[in-house]
């Protein structure tokens, strides 16, 4: 019988494989994937934002069935979702908490990549697609915010469409043209309500693809900052490489767990993160005629907003928080050490890269509060640092006295 | 039969200028094409004919107006301060040219030809302007002289916004030294009789 069974299935996978490469696909991206065996900790993070991913995009869909995009309807709608919806408050939850989920996870990965030089050569084409990522997730974020058409919705949503008038020229013109209405109205909500669950959810879908096919096409950094595919044995296989499948998968899967129990402890406990991740201003409904006290983005875009506040010119302040997010993308060039891993990179990189991290978690702070003559001297200054960092690493990662890199990866 | 190898062509038989011609053209009107396909996925997004509609002027009773009172009516969705000012103010709107970055309102895209004047008003008593901070759209908060503050000794009263802390004062003039880079608007209005102004239309003399 158990033959039978096992007869049948090898068959109906052969018949399937003439016509579809599902084993060749499933090798070349996972059974036969060979990844270094030295990940750490800091590994997880990219699995863990796949399945934040697909935690966004199932709760997302469900949250579609009982949402409605229209000025008059769309915050008591939200309210009907998380109160008379059967357990609409969860899958509310779950994705409001996830969109703050997506970002520690993505700022984390982006953090790796900072550490161990995974955005060098020959990996700059994937730093510049998970760019790309990070560009559609924050998009998608500012795109979803309005949504609830909550005061923080609404007045969020001015400000940043506001940021485009500054443009010379065709500023004011363009954001007639992004709001579509001479205020953000139903008509903003509606095309924004478009964008966040067609347009960039299957640009995301795609970057993703790309992201992950560019990555198993030049081969996992790791801590070392070592290729593997410069030892391999005599079939081809990296000596230092493990498949991913089950070794990977299988860590993986104790890591989701994880976060699992982080995710649901605040899903369930603190779902608004006390005014973190679901802002206290955006229980009251959207009001054009009056602005909140104070406004701050979510948690995730203040060290920007701390930028745009700390420049004293309009145009200038738009400039240089559209500069910190894009010369991210020029970090495979501005970096000239030949050493990826922070291991063997000198103590010069090390304090700067911990001044970069202070700079960027003091941003996020200062994005926060209402501004007084101290916290914006502070934000200039943490600006500035955080612009030093990639404007002058050309100049200190030649200067740094790096450690010799061994030639295999270390590991206990 | 020539020996043509895996094309239908052999090389010498190949016009490549001509090829090369052919390909250009038909990319060129391709993207022609591909433009003005574009084009109506892009108009789009412009305001449609109800929002414009609902943009129509609006008339404002100003008849139960006290000096150093403020109302606010909508016109296009935004909020219209329409302020009575006192005496006072106005005389001190005079003393301000220092700390103001366009005492003159020299910018003319921030208020019609008529409202260009000391109180960018056409009768000085009444201030009509768009409440929405000339920085990023926030609604300042409005602060009569009298109004504890912490906003320097040349406050005398104004608009202060909360979100990014641009001032400005009771004629919507900008200071100096703060985010918003120019004047409150101004909209389009004028006098239908003493007590009853129409915002959004600028009226015959205009």
């Amino acid at each position: 019988m158990g033959k039978k069974i096992v007869d049948l299935l090898t068959f109906l996978l052969g018949w399937i494989d003439a016509r579809f490469p599902l084993t060749k696909m499933w090798n070349e991206h996972l059974g036969q994937y060979y990844a270094p065996k030295n990940f750490n900790f800091w590994y997880f993070f990219g699995s863990l934002a796949l399945v934040v991913l697909i935690n966004q995009f199932v709760t997302g869909i469900w949250l579609t069935m009982s949402y409605k995009p229209d000025g008059e309807l769309a915050f008591a709608s939200v309210e009907y979702i998380m109160r008379d919806v059967p357990w609409g408050w969860l899958i509310r939850y779950m994705h409001a908490v996830g969109a703050s989920a997506f970002f520690v996870v993505i700022y984390l990965h982006m953090f790796r990549g900072l550490m161990y030089g995974s955005y060098k050569h020959p990996r700059e084409l994937l730093w510049i697609t998970g760019m790309f990522i990070y560009l559609c997730l924050m998009a998608e974020a500012f795109l979803g915010y309005l949504l609830p058409w909550g005061q923080m919705s609404y007045w969020g949503a001015k400000v940043i469409i506001s940021l485009f008038g500054a443009i010379p020229y065709i500023g004011e013109t363009l954001v007639l043209w992004i709001a579509g209405d001479y205020v953000i109205s139903d008509v903003t909500l509606n095309r924004f309500f478009s964008f966040h669950v067609i347009a960039v959810p299957i640009a995301l879908l795609g970057l993703v693809c790309v992201h992950v096919l560019a990555l198993h096409e030049v081969g996992s950094n790791n801590p070392d900052g070592v290729e593997i595919k410069k030892n391999k044995d005599k079939n081809g296989i990296p000596l230092d490489g493990i498949p991913f499948h089950p070794y990977y998968s299988v860590k993986d899967l104790v890591g989701v767990v994880v976060f699992l129990i982080f995710f649901a402890s605040i899903i369930f406990f603190a779902p608004a993160m006390n005014g973190y991740f679901l802002e206290h201003n955006n229980f009251v409904p959207a009001n054009p005629m009056v602005t909140p006290e104070h406004i701050a983005p979510v948690w995730y875009f203040t060290p920007f907003y701390a930028i745009l506040r700390a420049v004293p010119d309009k145009l200038l302040g738009v400039v240089a928080m559209g500069a910190a997010v894009m010369v991210l993308f020029l970090l495979p060039w501005l970096d000239r050490n030949p050493v990826k891993s922070i291991r063997y990179r000198g103590t010069l990189y090390k304090w700067i890269l911990g001044i970069f991290v202070v700079s960027f978690v003091a941003l996020g702070w200062l994005g926060m509060q209402q501004p007084t003559e101290v916290l914006t001297l502070m934000a200039r200054i943490f600006s500035i640092l955080y612009f030093a960092f990639f404007l002058l690493m050309p100049f200190y990662s030649k200067w740094d006295k790096t450690k010799p890199v061994p030639d295999r990866v270390t590991y206990k | 039969m020539s020996d043509r190898g895996n094309s239908l062509v052999s090389e010498d038989e190949v016009d490549n200028e001509r090829r090369r011609f052919l390909i250009a053209t038909t990319a060129g009107v391709g993207a022609v094409g591909a433009v003005g396909a574009a084009l109506p996925f892009v108009l789009s997004f412009q305001p449609s004919e109800r929002a414009k509609a609902i943009g129509a002027p609006v008339e404002v009773d100003i008849s139960k107006l006290e000096p150093g009172q403020r109302m606010i009516a909508t016109w296009r969705g935004q909020p219209v301060w329409v302020m009575r000012r006192t005496e006072k103010a106005l005389k001190d709107l005079e003393t301000m040219s220092a700390f103001l970055r366009d005492p003159e309102s020299k910018v003319v895209s921030q208020q019609p030809a008529y409202a260009q004047n000391v109180a960018r008003a056409t009768k000085a008593e009444y201030l009509v302007v768009i409440g929405y901070c000339t920085h990023l759209g926030c609604s300042p908060t409005y602060l009569p002289e009298g109004t504890p503050h912490n906003l320097g000794d040349e406050w005398k009263g104004g608009f202060f916004c909360p979100c990014h802390g641009s001032k400005f004062d009771l004629a919507g003039r900008v200071f100096k030294g703060v985010p918003a880079p120019t004047n409150l608007v101004v909209p389009p209005y004028h006098y239908l009789n003493d007590t009853l102004i129409l915002v959004g239309e600028d009226g015959g003399a205009a």
